[in-house]
């Protein structure tokens, strides 16, 4: 009886000395997050750009200003190019350039990513088709997808479809590029945990894998956008027809057949507020909150 | 549906939560079949807290890799009162989900129905006391509190045997003393069998009704202890640490034959 009792307090004591220890411990052991006041964002985010952006603005107004570049037919005034914009501006066709590429732009992102991603799937998990296209998967990223241009012409003719022939060729092995590093990557842990507790097969890819493996798809997406935007200017320049309407590249064409040394800049310019703007806004929000969701963002 | 398996299995009294009879297991070295585990056997009643310790090379990990069924053995049979969980020394956690969806997914895994996936889940984390901390994600919870939701994901599995391979050697030894506690009492609470590879002499001795010793390449089963010190012990007890003493002799006399060979 005696033996029984001290065993039973004995019991107890440990339950409370441990439970105490342990709030102790977690309380010692995690630290609440802060969010970022946005003032502190403004001066680390926001100002460095703004401030490079007015750096190269003022040089570039120096190299008119003070003569050292002469030629306007060379170098055009920031005044120039804006008078440029302004005028596209007035007369409606500014945002309609903008429109006309990334319409084309992203449709074609989407048929690139509806085909890369089983592609993708597949040749992760399937050996065979691994080694017959996997290096020229890899391959075809180092291929200028300008390249790709004069066969789809004369395959496709100079139409919207030529465009998204390009983009796809483009596009499309970058992202299941993406998925494919993603998946290689994926812990063996995370596999071998996910087993013992049942998850095979199909079940395996869908609860494990794949979310395992999303860090390294998105980044393939985010290359893969930076790739059809390319394909499509590459496209647009070469391949300019009435039809087609006049999309970023087709307006740099012009400006170069006119001439026009603002309006090439004009057209640069968009190219790549277009490029930035979509990045910022889709991909770059999208990456890091998976990245912060799972602990990966570490704070400079 | 797994539920319904594993207590049909209960019924016809298993008298084992693993039997392991006359397995050995080789792999494919640079100096051809290596030789791992020798002609183990081994029997874990039900309910029973094994540990299994070793010095390095002695293949206590593939044998419960053996025992989990992530492996085959190259000879012998391995037999298991359902399907043993498995708790790794990292934690294993998946990033991706919180800390209750991750025991969550297990319970979906087992074939727990929706609507009671989220109670069960509260429920265990209050088991290993981390009650509130559903919504946590895995970076924000220290390594202590990290493997307690990992434990808590194995419980949700409803195994009777649960494996684990050096689940708390990676955490400092404040933390290790709390687990020390909360394992025992949550082994005592449910009733659950424990296959439990160390190669910390006291941490066995703290833990286990048996201990059992493997010689190192190839994996033997050198000598085993019965451990009758009630529990719950402390890890610093004098006859925690006299028997700790005892197996330590005996595991370095393993590790000497192996430099005089």
């Amino acid at each position: 009886m005696a033996s029984s009792d001290t065993k039973t307090a004995r019991t107890d004591e440990t339950q409370d000395r441990s439970a105490g220890l342990e709030a102790g411990l977690d309380a010692l052991e995690t630290s609440a997050a802060t969010r970022t006041p946005f003032s502190e964002t403004a001066r680390t985010k926001i100002l460095p750009p703004l401030v490079a952006t007015a750096v190269v603005l003022v040089i570039w107004q120096a190299l008119i200003s003070f003569d050292i570049v002469t030629d306007p037919t060379k170098l055009p005034s920031p005044g120039d190019v804006a008078a440029e914009f302004k005028d596209a501006w007035l007369e409606g066709k500014l945002l309609g350039y903008i429109w006309t590429s990334v319409e084309r732009g992203l449709l074609g992102f989407l048929l690139a990513l509806a085909i890369g991603t089983p592609l993708g799937l597949i040749v992760a998990r399937v050996k065979f088709v691994r080694a017959a296209i996997g290096p020229v998967l890899s391959g075809l990223q180092s291929l200028p997808s300008v390249a790709w241009v004069p066969p789809a012409v004369l395959w496709l003719g100079l139409n919207n479809s030529m465009m998204y022939a390009v983009i796809l060729l483009g596009a499309v092995p970058s992202i299941a590029n993406g998925l494919v590093s993603g998946i290689d990557q994926v812990p063996p842990l995370f596999l071998r945990a996910g087993r013992t507790m049942g998850a095979t097969g199909w079940k395996g890819a869908w609860h494990i894998v794949l979310p395992a493996a999303l860090p390294g798809y998105l980044a393939g997406l985010k290359q893969g956008w930076a790739f059809s935007w390319r394909s499509l200017m590459a496209a647009e320049i070469i391949a300019s027809s009435p039809d087609l309407g006049i999309g970023l590249g087709a307006l740099l064409e012009n400006g170069r057949n006119a001439s026009s040394m603002p309006m090439i800049f004009e057209a640069i310019f968009l190219i790549l507020f277009v490029g930035i703007a979509v990045d910022l806004l889709i991909f770059s929000p999208l990456e890091r909150r998976v990245l912060r969701s799972r602990g990966l963002l570490v704070k400079g | 549906m797994a539920t319904a398996v594993a207590k049909a299995e209960q019924a016809e009294s298993v008298e084992y939560a693993a039997r392991i009879e006359h397995v050995s297991k080789s792999f494919a070295g640079p100096a051809g079949q290596q030789l791992v585990l020798d002609d183990i056997t081994l029997d874990v009643a039900p309910g029973e807290f094994v540990t299994l310790l070793g010095a390095s090379g002695c293949g206590k990990s593939t044998l419960l890799n053996l025992v989990a069924g992530l492996d085959d053995p190259s000879a012998g049979s391995i037999k298991t009162d359902g399907r043993p969980a498995l708790m790794f020394q990292e934690h294993a956690l998946f990033p991706w989900l919180t800390a209750g969806k991750n025991i969550e997914l297990a319970l979906k895994l087992g074939g727990v129905p929706k609507n009671d996936r989220r109670d069960r889940a509260e429920e265990l984390l209050e088991l290993v006391r981390l009650k509130g901390s559903y919504g946590k994600r895995v970076h924000e919870l220290s390594g202590g509190m990290r493997q307690r939701v990992a434990l808590a994901r194995a419980l949700a599995q409803e195994s009777r045997l649960l494996l684990m391979d050096e689940p708390f050697a990676a955490l400092d030894a404040i933390t290790r003393d709390v687990l020390h506690d909360e394992l025992t009492r949550i082994w005592a609470e449910t009733g659950l069998s424990v296959l439990f590879v160390t190669h910390n002499v006291r941490e066995a001795v703290r833990l286990a009704q048996r201990v059992i010793l493997l010689s190192s390449r190839p994996g033997r089963i050198a000598r085993e202890w019965t451990v009758d010190i009630p529990q719950p012990r402390r890890i610093e007890d004098a006859p925690v640490a006299e028997l700790s003493l005892e197996i330590t002799d005996q595991l370095r006399g393993e590790i000497r034959r192996h430099g005089q060979q």
